[in-house]
């Protein structure tokens, strides 16, 4: 399994998209720390810049996660993983770690941004934390989204554009809400937003309901790429 | 060593693979044979865990492969079809990952290094595998199926696009690779399994229709022996003379060659060896022989004539 994940993070900067992810991202989570914060000049508030960079993801993620099935399902290496002696589920969770190792470490380097608030502002240290980590885990969701849409097709190209779309959909089904007349479909559409149930982390408070459900929605769909390989080999 | 019992796999209605039984024992080069779509790379990819079987099952060493495939797997080394190659890898990159992938306890350059000199691949070593003509690919391959010294391996078409060279040093490997292996390889080369198996198991419609040693399944499918002449004279007299000689089944002119000769094709009932009398009695009438040649039924023939007679037999079931 260790062998699955290595070979996966040297894979992310042999081709270029690992470079691509990081200088993209770190370039445009910069971009928007300046205008959302930094520019506004009044107090540190980080709420906004928070909220923007979920957009980010719903773009920069599936990058990451395009290529992790759907390519060793066309160069035909999937058979050498499925045929050596390595669980399924240690094979994905391989692939996802890989994935998330990546994020992580790009989105920690992006934290740097935060020094200069300490410099000019008196920043809320416990929102900066709450909210990095419930991103972290909203990540973590995406990128199993992102794995799952992956071992479902040959074609990198469409993987990440359903993974776009999914990650969108879950991400803004809370805005539909206006156009929509009945409460219960509401509520619905709110408990699934990843937006909605962002929002608290912030405005600073610290909301578990949302941690348990961005890691079930990990697990949940890590889940699903297992049983799409287990049906795979029944069918 | 290998046990597979009554396999089975449908996909949907479709049925590839239709209740095959054998089993392999160590240290044997077994041949799988068959038309395309027979059904030889299902039952391969059954073999080693990457289909399930509808019904039946298969044993490695006596671990089923569905109960425990970790550990089946590990008694396995794989070549499917399209060498499963991660072209921006480096040789050496690449036998490193499999040797982690496998989770090998052997040392690992030493190991590594044993490989590279078996299959020759250690003057490209270093070179990044997208680079590598097909033959090296392959190769690589190979050497992947080899790391971590499993004790079946496992050959999907070894030398399907390979120059001819290339394929006798691939057989000859897998000659030497049958010493210290149990090897099952599948292929539509007729030639490749009579130049490398020990037994030949000739699979068509997801049905086994031979399970034979080598050297046996000539006798088993023709019973009679061919051979071809060449003699100088009159056509018709050489024919009934030939006729006339005990032993000999069935003769006919074949047609006019050069030096005002003519090729016969004769056949002896089995079992009886008619040479030295066929010989006598063409020379005892003056007529020179230039040329004697004999003809064991090849594999194509066999395996055309196995294949099609199943097919009939099949066919006249459907119309009772």
């Amino acid at each position: 399994m260790f062998a699955i994940y290595k070979r996966e993070l040297r894979s992310y900067f042999i081709s270029p998209i690992g470079y691509i992810f990081v200088a993209a991202y770190l370039a445009t989570s910069g971009i928007i720390f300046s205008i959302c914060t930094l520019n506004q000049g009044q107090d540190s508030s980080v709420a906004t810049y928070f909220m923007m960079l979920l957009y980010v993801f719903v773009i920069a993620l599936p990058l990451l996660t395009m290529k992790l099935f759907a390519d060793e399902k066309k160069a035909r290496t999937e058979q050498l993983l499925l045929t050596s002696p390595v669980s399924l589920m240690g094979m994905v969770a391989a692939k996802f770690f890989a994935a998330y190792t990546i994020f992580a470490a790009t989105y920690l380097v992006s934290c740097i941004d935060f020094i200069a608030l300490y410099n000019y502002g008196t920043p809320n240290t416990a929102i900066l934390f709450g909210s990095s980590l419930a991103l972290l885990l909203v990540g973590g969701a995406c990128i199993a989204v992102g794995v799952f849409i992956s071992s479902l097709t040959e074609n990198q190209l469409i993987a990440a554009l359903a993974t776009i779309l999914v990650i969108l959909f879950f991400m803004v089904t809370s805005a539909l809400n206006s156009y929509i007349d009945s409460a219960i479909i509401r509520s619905v559409l709110n408990w699934v937003s990843i937006f909605e149930r962002f929002s608290n982390f912030a405005y600073g408070y610290f909301d578990i309901n949302a941690i348990v459900y961005y890691v079930s929605i990990s697990f949940a769909f890590l889940f699903l790429t297992v049983r799409v390989y287990e049906k795979r080999r029944w069918s | 060593m290998i046990k597979i019992e009554n396999l089975v796999k449908r996909f949907g209605d479709k049925v590839a693979v239709a209740g095959i039984s054998f089993s392999v024992e160590e240290g044997e080069i077994v041949g799988f044979l068959g038309p395309n779509g027979a059904g030889k790379t299902t039952t391969m990819s059954m073999l080693t865990g990457y289909l399930s079987s509808t019904e039946g099952t298969a044993e490695i060493n006596g671990i089923n492969i569905l109960d425990n495939p970790i550990e089946a797997k590990r008694q396995i080394g794989y070549l499917p079809e399209f060498p499963p190659l991660y072209l921006e890898m480096t040789v050496k990159e690449y036998l490193n990952f499999i040797y982690d992938l496998k989770s090998c306890k052997l040392n690992r350059e030493k190991h590594l290094k044993e490989i590279c000199d078996t299959v020759k691949i250690t003057d490209v070593y270093n070179r990044v595998i997208r680079n590598l003509s097909k033959g090296y690919r392959q190769r690589v391959g190979i050497a992947q199926a080899l790391v971590g010294n499993p004790k079946v391996i496992i050959f999907d078409e070894p030398t399907v696009g390979l120059d001819p060279k290339q394929i006798i040093e691939i057989r000859n490997l897998i000659k030497e690779l049958g010493k210290n292996h149990t090897v099952i390889l599948s292929t539509h080369i007729l030639p490749e399994v009579q130049a490398v198996c020990d037994r030949i198991i000739i699979i068509n419609k997801g049905k086994i229709v031979a399970n034979e040693k080598t050297e046996n399944i000539d006798e088993l499918f023709s019973g009679t022996r061919r051979m071809c002449l060449k003699v100088c004279g009159p056509a018709k007299d050489i024919l009934n003379t030939i006729r006339s000689v005990t032993g000999v089944a069935y003769a006919e002119i074949l047609g006019n060659n050069d030096l005002d000769s003519t090729s016969f094709l004769v056949e002896s009932t089995p079992g009886v060896d008619i040479r030295k009398m066929l010989f006598n009695a063409i020379v005892a009438r003056g007529w020179t022989m230039i040329g004697f040649e004999s003809m064991g039924a090849n594999l194509e023939d066999i395996f055309v004539s196995v294949v099609d007679e199943k097919d009939e037999s099949s066919g006249k079931k459907k119309k009772k």
